[in-house]
């Protein structure tokens, strides 16, 4: 299973190992990773699972649908070309090792 | 001596209460108590991907198990409450068992409102509430190829979409002369009725049943559909039974104040199945929704906590069928005028509702944009002018 790594906006880091297919908001809030909010459990309707992705892995992840850009302009924290909405990216083989931050708020 | 909180309930209300009590550095113990076996999972998914087939059991867990072990959460699956005993502040189980409490959280939520004809309650029904009910679905759906559902609220329709996405003959039932009546104006409920029906549903509105057989439903018109699947979405009734037993006040819904406390001050209720005053609604009422329990469940920790802050949050719904993707922000009831930003031919557009000239709700079909933007704008009491809501290079919020 690929490992993810997480890192808190206070620095803590998790690594897990998730399933393919899981998403990466999947990933955090069932492992307790602080700053995932994930309210709509994973419609693309809340923007509450905003990350910061490495930028290394950036180009091996799905195309940004409209919906989901559209609703990373709304999300709390500053939105940065590495933004993406945790439940939109689903764990691959090729993600293998990916660092994902945390804003410091939903 | 530690302080215990016990939850009734594993919802989005109870799971939230559990983990803001940790976030919260609440260091008693916890009990939440559910009478369902699985492993706490997120509801709202059940009508839309795990039926879909998109999202697995797996994937709507609210917390890995162990999360409750990590956080020392003792969780209490498959069991049920006999009584609550407030004088005692304790609590009994259906098997004896006593658990005292300093704190009781209940989010018992809401069970279906079973269909009657004539009084009597109909066999052979598929209502959806739980995971269980979700798989028996699942598996009826897969042997049948005419689906009757009765009622076009969101649930009914999130079944109806998904049913023929599945290459099903569906069709709905519905009393009132639009879908989704109660909480949508026509300009949006038109949207989805003509959606559905291009999508090969067949809708019938202000339309009464006469009679439900084993395979058919024969309505008061005369005409007799047949329907290897009966489903129904006509509405939900709050688990109020073990707090109105208690002496707790019940009024559509356990009755509870600002920081959601009960008439007893250490037994708080949240969630679907409490009743509110709801600033944004400006009276009380239910809701059923996510945010209203999640909201709701900080709330009532947060006071545990002795860190009192008093509900006040929009509320917002979704619902998602098809290619529509409707977001709602505050409650559009008792407004006086409506703007529509976008272009409701292509089905993206926003009804922002206000009431004398104040912006209390917004409803946003594939602009969900607007709706992060609303949630805010209504949050803060900011309201936009009309000219500005209609032009759409302007960015809100």
């Amino acid at each position: 299973m690929p490992q993810i790594t997480y890192i808190e906006n206070n620095g803590t880091e998790h690594q897990v190992e998730l399933p393919l297919g899981a998403t990466l908001m999947e990933g955090a809030v069932q492992n307790d990773i602080k700053g995932i909010v994930a309210e709509c459990g994973g419609s693309c309707m809340c923007a509450t699972c905003h990350v910061y992705i490495d930028e290394q892995f950036l180009d091996l992840l799905p195309e940004m649908e409209e919906e989901e850009d559209e609703m990373l302009d709304g999300a709390t924290a500053e939105r940065r070309d590495n933004s993406r909405l945790g439940c939109q990216v689903r764990v691959s083989k090729q993600l293998d090792g990916i660092i994902v931050r945390i804003p410091e708020k939903q | 001596m530690k302080q215990k909180v016990v939850i009734i309930g594993a919802g989005h209300g109870g799971i939230q209460a559990a983990s803001s009590l940790c976030e919260e550095g609440f260091e008693g113990e916890i009990v939440l108590i559910s009478d369902e076996k699985e492993m706490p999972y997120q509801k709202p998914p059940l009508s839309k991907g795990f039926l879909q087939g998109k999202q697995t059991e797996d994937a709507i867990l609210f917390r890995s198990v162990n999360f409750y072990q990590n956080n020392n959460i003792s969780l209490r699956l498959g069991t049920r409450v006999r009584k609550i005993e407030p004088n005692n502040y304790q609590i009994e189980l259906e098997n004896g068992t006593f658990i005292p409490y300093n704190f009781l959280i209940i989010a018992t939520g809401t069970s279906n409102r079973k269909l009657a004809i004539d009084g009597k309650i109909v066999e052979n029904i598929y209502y959806l509430r739980s995971l269980v009910d979700a798989k028996n679905i699942e598996q009826k759906l897969s042997e049948s190829q005419n689906i009757v559902v009765i009622g076009g609220g969101f649930i009914g329709l999130e079944l109806a979409a998904l049913a023929t996405e599945k290459g099903k003959n569906v069709t709905v039932i519905e009393a009132q002369s639009r879908l989704m009546e109660r909480v949508l104006p026509a300009i949006v409920s038109n949207v989805f009725c003509e959606t559905h029906q291009k999508n090969g549903v067949r809708i019938l509105l202000q339309t009464a049943i006469e009679h439900i057989s084993d395979k058919e439903v024969i309505l008061k018109k005369g005409e007799s559909i047949k329907a290897d699947l009966i489903l129904a979405g006509i509405g939900v009734i709050p688990e109020i039974s073990l707090a109105s037993e208690a002496g707790i006040t019940c009024e559509n819904g356990v009755l509870v104040n600002e920081y959601q406390q009960t008439n007893y001050p250490n037994i708080y209720a949240i969630g679907d199945c409490a009743n509110h005053f709801n600033a944004f609604a400006n009276k009380n009422l239910r809701l059923e929704s996510v945010q209203n329990a999640v909201d709701q469940a900080k709330v009532a920790v947060n006071h545990i906590l002795g860190k009192p802050q008093t509900y006040y949050m929009v509320p917002w719904f979704w619902t998602n069928q098809y290619q529509l993707k409707l977001q709602m922000a505050g409650i559009n009831t008792d407004y006086d005028q409506t703007v529509i930003r976008g272009d409701i031919d292509i089905h993206k557009f926003s009804v922002f509702y206000y009431k004398n000239h104040q912006l209390i709700a917004v409803d946003s079909l594939n602009r969900p944009a607007d709706h992060l933007a609303a949630r805010k704008l209504i949050q803060n009491g900011i309201s936009p002018t009309f000219e500005q809501v209609a032009d759409l290079t302007l960015k809100l919020g």
